[in-house]
């Protein structure tokens, strides 16, 4: 038998030579932990993102938009339940993931606590909080957790369709009437700092960061990410005709990169703790779905048990 | 089932990590160890795999082909779902 020191060196070396850990390797626990942690919070963000959205669906402003809109929520539904797939595979229940959501004890996006005012938010979160999402996850594609890099090559697949609805959205009102345009604008002014926060805090802040990227759970840190980010949107804001929110923002021939203004990290943590401006209502909303389809769940289980005795009574 | 038959096992192999199980074929054997290591025997000759799973055929439950239509139909008109719908200006870079 192998000592845990040896196993562990092991389990390194597989990392470092770019081979995959499947669910019945041996792994670390604090890799498990990690894992089960961060692939449910990620789960958890996509089941909570329907929420902003869906409060437009009933409202679009036509019937090909309404169409468009309701098959991305249904993808963010799907990609909710690969990614509790992928947890479950490391030997933990979706049932009880849900209640550490329901119960304040697990996270999701912060982003998602933030209110969706009118129709152009829904295009400013197509662009630009699935385009941060898509940054992060074209990274996680490559990371060391098998089941969680087939599930992200999956969602990535259909990610960008969700980019490209978001940003004709904000085409057709940033070329359309001046208060279409304003609209436009105001959208992408509450959704720019929002959607920067989303690649976590600055590396020198981020706590699990470093063990991470040993573990390559993590592929490239929170900082490289944004900059990525920030540097690929700049011009599609641009060609919109649109300002991005941030004086301080210049392209730097130096560094090859945009500079941009400082975060308010103060915002994000109060978001995260809970006083976001509609944390309450996405946890209440999240809740009663659940608890008021209790009974479409017992009553499935119970046809299946009567289709069930009738097979086995013929 | 003649109770001296060996059950037909339906055979799923990694082929690398990183990679989904996939069905390569099937086999007879009398209880699942024995199908692994028929298996490892028969599909797994010349290292094509480092996972085997095993599952008896009787428990797969397959969609009907003659219902392929009904089934599939709901996907087939919705365009919208593909990102080739929307037209993106060059000039904005991949998305
Ligand atoms: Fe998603
Ligand atoms: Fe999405």
């Amino acid at each position: 038998m192998l000592s845990n020191e040896e196993l562990e060196k092991e389990f390194q070396a597989k990392i470092d030579a770019e081979i995959k850990i499947e669910p019945k390797d041996w792994m670390p626990e604090a890799y498990r932990k990690t894992l089960i942690r961060q692939i449910s919070q990620h789960a958890h963000s996509e089941v909570v993102g329907m929420l902003p959205e869906g409060n437009w669906i009933t409202r679009a402003p036509s019937l090909r938009s309404k169409v468009i809109l309701l098959a991305k929520v249904q993808d963010e539904a799907g990609h909710g339940l690969y990614l509790y797939s992928a947890a479950e595979t490391l030997g933990v229940d979706r049932e009880d993931l849900i209640e550490e959501l329901h119960t304040g004890k697990a996270k999701y996006s912060s982003i998602f606590n933030y209110p969706t005012l009118t129709w152009a938010d829904i295009g400013a979160i197509g662009w630009l909080v699935d385009g941060a999402a898509i940054a992060n996850q074209v990274m996680l594609c490559r990371t060391s957790y098998g089941p969680y890099a087939r599930a992200m090559v999956r969602i990535c697949k259909e990610e960008s369709f969700h980019q490209r609805q978001g940003y004709e959205i904000m085409l057709k009102m940033a070329k359309g009437t001046p208060e279409q345009k304003q609209m436009a604008q105001d959208a992408l002014n509450r959704w720019w700092w929002p959607s920067l926060m989303m690649f976590g805090p600055p590396d020198d802040k981020s706590i699990h960061s470093a063990q991470s990227l040993k573990w390559k759970i993590k592929r490239q840190t929170n900082d490289e990410l944004r900059q990525e980010f920030i540097d690929k949107t700049v011009k599609q804001a641009e060609y919109l005709g649109l300002t991005i929110p941030d004086p301080h923002l210049k392209w730097n021939e130096e560094r090859q990169h945009y500079d941009f203004g400082p975060i308010n990290w103060e915002e994000f943590y109060q978001v995260i703790n809970g006083n976001g401006p509609c944390n309450r209502q996405r946890l209440k909303a999240r809740i009663k779905a659940h608890e008021e389809g209790a009974w479409v769940r017992e009553a499935a289980i119970a046809y299946a048990e009567k289709k069930q005795a009738k097979k086995t009574a013929a | 089932m003649n109770k001296k038959d060996w059950p037909l096992w339906e055979i799923f192999i990694r082929s690398k990590n990183g990679l989904n199980h996939k069905h390569v074929g099937s086999l007879h054997a009398a209880d699942a160890q024995m199908a692994i290591e028929n298996a490892r025997d028969v599909y797994c000759r010349r290292n094509e795999g480092v996972s085997i799973w095993v599952v008896l055929s009787s428990q797969i439950v397959a969609s009907d082909p003659d219902e392929a239509d009904a089934l599939y139909e709901p996907a087939k008109n919705k365009i919208y779902r593909h990102p080739t719908f929307y037209e993106i200006p060059k000039e904005v870079g991949h998305m």
